[in-house]
């Protein structure tokens, strides 16, 4: 019934490009400027032009097969191989979807934590030292403290402090998980990608993991890949509404929940489909 | 018609049935070899010798000669492997290029094991002049289990799940910082595996061997470690008759009176030797896997 509205907003927002409000505190770390995505020659995300706010919650929402995914994973160039992404990502002023550019460097800048829990198979420490050492930090101490302070953000310190150099396999899904973010951490990026990380979690693991996430929103800058739509509600100041590759809708979370400006948007929000 | 319950009990009835039937024929394999072949056992069996005419003969030797062929043929071919599954599996695109590789693999590894003999023959022995040598042996043996190991390694690396190669990359590590500290450690056990049988394979070859390695095992002094001289038992370049040769010798032309006991002991070696060999492979493994993984 409000389909002439719908057709005209999603034109004003196509012709707009990028929506953002602007908030002077929470400047722009990372922004994307007609990024496309292309598995051989289908295209999987057209235009998604975004700036994401530096220490904030952005949410990426929208129903299964919308891009959101393959959208974060082209953030810090994890679809290198798997896809072709063209656009600029621009993090402080670089490109970093240029070829010259030091991927596996940029990836320590621009962390990520995946949907299903994936620790190695290692200790608990050695979860978290192994990336480190292997970037020339080898004082035990510097490497106890990093390790201690990274599980500690990541609220898994008080559950683990007594088995560091048990594998990490036997955690639980919440724990692995928990451990999975803060191994991310421990390389002290600056941005935090998060592709569904509480889907594969129950209910308390999942309310725990927010409370981690709203802590770590003080250091990180975090994007997250979320089905849940009340975990976007509870979590994010931002977010963007994904549909069939396009970014239909991008605003503060509290502007999409109560007043989407496309129909679309309105009725997944609201669970009439998605 | 069946209803499924009854058709279900029938199923599990026959595959027990053949499982029982395989585990049987195995059974009885392996009793008659260790029933017939144990009691042919002793320490000098296992020391001395063979004598060529005489009764009283061992296999001294040639069990030294096989461990030596499987440890040189091992060292050769398994980086070669290594590589070729590291490669095949976590760089090359699936292009025509790979479909070609992979097809060649499985090809040479239906391969009869005497026509690996004698190309190793013609190539090695013949053409690069090696001889009847432990080097044109091993070379011979790397062909015959390159492609098998190949195979195993990387269906190896395939049960590693995807998510851990995608959490090493995230973490800033290269591909081959992730395959090299996340992928391999990981995949130790099964690697361990596809090594331990095709070691048991490799030194239970004969046909192979007959033609590069040769079927004299001239003696040794084990206080020579010099490599370079002829009696060494390291030296690579001497004629080198191992067990599984040995046991196909004496039952083809064996003119030793005992022949027939030397044979019988010869195979419960050579089964007890590679049962040996699985046991400590396993062990070693076990201790490794729990030194990299912390498991």
């Amino acid at each position: 019934m409000f389909l002439n509205n719908d057709v005209t907003a999603k034109t004003a927002m196509l012709e707009r490009h990028i929506v953002q409000p602007a908030d002077p505190e929470h400047p722009t770390i990372l922004s994307t400027e007609d990024l496309h995505v292309y598995y051989g020659k289908k295209e999987a995300i057209a235009e998604g032009d975004l700036r994401f706010a530096s220490n904030q919650i952005t949410a990426l929402i929208g129903p299964s097969g919308s891009g959101k995914s393959t959208f974060l994973r082209s953030l810090n160039r994890m679809n290198d191989r798997i896809a072709t992404v063209t656009g600029k990502i621009m993090y402080r002023g670089i490109d970093i979807n240029q070829p010259d550019i030091d991927v596996y460097e940029m990836r320590r800048r621009v962390g990520m934590v995946f949907q299903r829990p994936n620790p190695f198979a290692k200790s608990i420490y050695d979860n978290i030292a192994f990336a480190l050492r292997l970037r020339g930090v080898t004082d035990k101490h510097e490497l106890d403290e990093i390790v201690e302070t990274s599980l500690k953000q990541a609220a898994l310190w008080n559950q683990v402090k007594d088995e560091l150099n048990k594998s990490a396999l036997a955690l639980s899904g919440g724990q692995a998980q928990r451990l999975c973010i803060a191994r991310a951490i421990a390389v002290k990026p600056d941005i935090l990608l998060l592709d569904e990380p509480a889907s594969a979690l129950d209910p308390v693991s999942t309310s725990q993991l927010e409370d981690t996430l709203l802590e770590l929103k003080q250091q990180y800058s975090i994007i997250i890949v979320t089905h849940n739509m009340q975990q976007a509600g509870r979590i994010s100041e931002y977010t963007a509404f994904f549909n069939q590759g396009r970014v239909l809708e991008y605003d503060t979370t509290s502007h999409i929940f109560t007043n989407p400006q496309v129909q679309i948007t309105s009725d997944y929000v609201s669970g009439n489909f998605g | 018609m069946m209803n499924p319950k009854t058709q279900n009990k029938v199923a599990i009835g026959s595959l027990y049935g053949i499982a029982g039937l395989v585990v049987l024929i195995l059974m009885a394999l392996l009793g008659y070899i260790l029933v017939s072949g144990v009691p042919q056992l002793s320490w000098h069996f296992l020391t001395a010798p063979a004598k060529a005419f005489l009764e009283g003969g061992g296999v001294g030797v040639q069990l030294y000669n096989s461990f030596y062929l499987l440890i040189l043929a091992m060292l050769i071919s398994f980086p070669i492997a290594l590589g070729a599954a590291i490669y095949l599996y976590e760089y090359a695109k699936d292009n025509w290029v790979t479909t070609t590789i992979r097809t060649a693999i499985e090809i040479l590894s239906s391969l009869p094991s005497v026509v690996v003999g004698l190309f190793g023959f013609l190539f090695f022995v013949v053409r690069l002049n090696l001889g009847f040598s432990i080097l044109s042996g091993a070379f011979a043996l790397t062909f015959f289990n390159l492609p098998l190991l190949t195979r195993s390694i990387e269906d190896s690396l395939r049960t590693i799940d995807t998510t851990q190669r995608e959490g090493g990359l995230a973490l800033g590590l290269s591909r081959w910082e992730t395959i090299t500290r996340v992928i391999l450690p990981a995949a130790v056990p099964s690697i361990l595996t596809g090594v331990i049988l095709s070691a048991g394979r490799v030194f239970g070859e004969a046909a192979a061997l007959i033609y590069t390695a040769g079927q004299s095992a001239p003696a040794l002094d084990f206080t020579d470690w010099n490599p370079f001289n002829i009696s060494s038992p390291l030296n690579p370049m001497r004629p080198a008759e191992t067990l599984a040769v040995h046991i196909w010798k004496i039952n083809s032309e064996g003119i030793m009176p005992d022949a027939k006991a030397i044979s019988s002991g010869s195979s419960a070696v050579l089964v007890l030797a590679i049962l040996l060999f699985n046991f400590a492979a396993r062990y070693l493994g076990k201790r490794l896997y729990k030194r990299l993984t912390s498991a």
